[in-house]
């Protein structure tokens, strides 16, 4: 059932994700500064200090202890939210792995920002990029309203999978711009979200060991079931996004495609920035005589591996335009990766290219995503395309 | 401290810490556990850092523990229980913690105290989390196989600090620790050693009481077997020795006020000590020591002596 009357406030990406972490009764947040991600916590202060979340916020020494803090309360059982950038995320990388591995249903906001050095505040996906493999579910949004309905997901899924899950966005580009949001109801929020029962959280009346020593007869089966689990947050993600949509009447699937259905060349990218000019860019070609089409995936872990081969089924040729780089790789970009990966293993050949861009957030023009449709009409790059750099 | 055991039958006698735990025989900090365990009572939740007693607790699919337990890394035990408080107390404000008045205990070795945990330490400590951070104290990275810590003392023999024609041993003096926890104004703070029970027991209950009013620590002396290299059955008589010479002086600091407890109370005239030779002569990891460098040794526990003389007249 749909609600009746609309909360429409202007907020940007990072106070959207405040607003939802609120809206989710969270019991437990533990922060750190980091730009572009402050703003998150100061506004979830705010709230803390009004009395509109009854929650615990610990003002952690670092981001290491902030992740560490989240994982010790969530395994007591408590609904936990963190959010860091960039070093922080870095520096947060060691209990990435253990807060999977442990099965904690952490959500995490991440406003994506370059890794040093040089040091830059500003946005690409190198933070999140290094932590794709770390057993966490990773949604990257591209609105601001979908920040806000992702991180309301993110419960839900998290606390069905038994996953943390993790919301990026571009840092700035998105954190820092002002969008309309649509605000759900909070009680419907909570109802969206009941407290699930977990059997296993330190609790005396129920005392349980957790975080123990495996030795080489059990740690493989540990680490094939986190494997298994995360492969099957798949479904749940589809389920929860399928449900939230009929009780809020917003849905985003787990790849989202913009006049893909006659396009002959496709660019597959993430995030805001990207896909917004991907879609006017495509709307360019298009006049131009084109049949240009953008995939945007939004589910990053685990990867939508059929909806990929399905989006990309139809073109001639296609790019994967990439806003990290993975130092010495066959090709830099990491989606490139992923989906060269994808089409391998189905026996898809056909060109595509890799294009790495808006690094350090360098401006990625609407007229550099057109070049990339004539590019793949014309003569599809065989190498790695570093575009908007001076050489 | 309050003085919640009198004697040694008043102690506690359920046991909390499982026996087939894989603990070397004569491990100082076994007998911590054992008595740490029983004192702080079922209803807690313990975070223990990475170390020895980590992984000879926890060998999946058995443990040794009782209550409930998580490790999760090696420098972050105080941020763990960090989070396990906070949980606790926001669930027992919204009515769905069923557990009543649960403590919550971290333990972690020297490693995980002195050097990569001190950070997560000082910001439990400047936070006031209502935790008791417990620290077992063997002067090295044991489990890793016996390398110098920030708590391993001038001259001692370790495997990344080994005696050779340039070097005798560790370079630096031991750190600190409680000096460092008391800066943080920390209601309790207190020092104590496997081998007098009675008063650990009494420090462990009174550290727990007052978690009540923010954090408090303990700062337990546990001799090791093969780091130190003497035999298994001197465990005890090691750690006696260690508070008679003066080596480990048993204190407390509780609300600001230091306060030296038997039999360190006398030890402030240097000739109620015993000799410091007869703690180092006991331990292969001194065996190399000149009279020289044994009488360095002294002089700066001398020093340390004046220092906590004056520390009691505050």
């Amino acid at each position: 059932m749909m609600q009746k009357t609309k909360l429409v406030e202007a907020l940007t990406g990072n106070y959207a994700a405040a607003y939802a972490v609120k809206a989710s009764d969270v019991d437990v947040i533990a922060v750190y500064p980091i730009t572009p991600q402050t703003t998150i916590v100061e506004k979830l202060s705010e709230f803390v200090a009004n009395g509109e979340l009854n929650a615990e916020l610990i003002h952690v020494e670092s981001e290491h202890s902030a992740l560490s803090a989240v994982v010790g309360a969530s395994a007591a059982g408590a609904r936990v939210f963190t959010a860091t950038s960039s070093q922080g995320l870095e520096l947060a990388h060691e209990i990435l792995h253990i807060a999977s591995a442990m099965r904690l249903p952490i959500v995490m906001a991440v406003p994506a920002r370059a890794l040093s050095a040089p040091i830059s505040i500003h946005n690409d996906y190198g933070d999140v990029m290094n932590a794709k493999d770390t057993g966490w579910i990773i949604y990257i949004a591209a609105s601001a309203q979908e920040v806000y309905d992702t991180i309301i997901q993110a419960y839900r899924v998290a606390e069905t999978a038994n996953l943390p899950a993790m919301v990026a966005y571009d840092g700035f580009l998105m954190s820092h711009t002002v969008e309309p949001v649509e605000l759900n109801d909070e009680e419907e929020v909570r109802k969206f979200l009941p407290r699930p029962l977990r059997p296993y959280t330190l609790n005396p009346k129920r005392p349980v060991t957790m975080g123990p020593l495996a030795s080489p007869d059990w740690y493989y089966e540990f680490k094939y079931q986190q494997a298994t689990a995360l492969r099957e947050a798949y479904k749940v993600v589809k389920e929860v996004d399928a449900l939230y949509g009929e009780k809020f009447g917003r849905s985003y699937g787990v790849v989202e495609t913009y006049r893909m259905e006659d396009a002959d060349y496709a660019i597959v990218t993430y995030g805001g920035a990207a896909y917004g000019n991907a879609k006017a860019a495509a709307d360019m070609a298009r006049e131009r005589g084109i049949a240009a089409g953008v995939v945007r995936i939004r589910l990053y872990r685990p990867f939508p591996t059929m909806d990929v081969l399905r989006a990309l089924e139809g073109v001639k040729a296609f790019a994967v335009l990439d806003r990290a780089i993975m130092f010495g790789s066959p090709a830099e970009g990491p989606l490139y990766k992923d989906i060269a990966t994808v089409m391998f293993m189905h026996g898809v050949d056909k060109p595509a290219v890799n294009i790495i861009h808006g690094i350090g957030q360098r401006t990625m023009y609407v007229e550099d995503m057109y070049k990339i449709y004539t590019m793949l009409k014309e003569r599809p790059s065989k190498e790695v395309v570093f575009m908007g750099v001076r050489i | 401290m309050k003085v919640y055991y009198k004697t040694l039958k008043d102690l506690p006698r359920e046991e909390l810490f499982a026996p087939g735990h894989r603990m070397c025989a004569g491990c100082g900090a076994a007998i911590a556990m054992r008595w740490i365990t029983k004192t702080i009572g079922p209803n807690a939740v313990i975070a223990n850092a990475t170390g020895c007693v980590e992984v000879t607790t926890t060998p999946y699919p058995e443990t040794a523990w009782m209550h409930p337990y998580i490790h999760v890394a090696f420098e972050n035990s105080a941020a763990v229980a960090s989070g396990v408080e906070a949980a606790i107390k926001t669930l027992k404000k919204k009515g769905r913690w069923d557990a009543g008045d649960t403590k919550v205990v971290v333990i972690a070795g020297d490693g995980g105290t002195y050097d990569i945990g001190l950070q997560s330490l000082s910001g439990m400590l400047e936070r006031r989390h209502g935790i008791l951070y417990i620290l077992y104290d063997n002067e090295a990275y044991m489990n890793t196989g016996i390398q110098r810590s920030g708590s391993t003392p001038k001259y001692a023999w370790t495997t990344t600090t080994p005696v050779g024609t340039a070097l005798r041993g560790k370079v630096q003096w031991k750190k600190d620790i409680m000096g460092i926890v008391m800066a943080h104004r920390v209601p309790y703070a207190a020092t104590a050693s496997v081998a007098y029970i009675l008063d650990m027991v009494n420090k462990i209950k009174t550290a727990l009481d007052y978690t009540e009013e923010g954090p408090t620590f303990l700062h337990i002396f546990a001799p090791c077997v093969p780091g130190w290299r003497y035999p298994e059955n001197k465990t005890v008589e090691i750690a006696r020795l260690a508070v008679e010479t003066g080596y480990f002086p048993l204190y407390e600091w509780d609300h600001g006020k230091l306060k030296l407890n038997p039999p360190s109370n006398n030890h402030l005239d240097k000739s109620k000590r015993k000799p410091l030779k007869e703690y180092l002569k006991l331990q292969g990891r001194f065996a190399h020591l000149t009279e020289q460098e044994i009488a360095e040794i002294e002089k700066e526990l001398d020093a340390y002596w004046e220092y906590l003389g004056k520390l009691t007249q505050l």
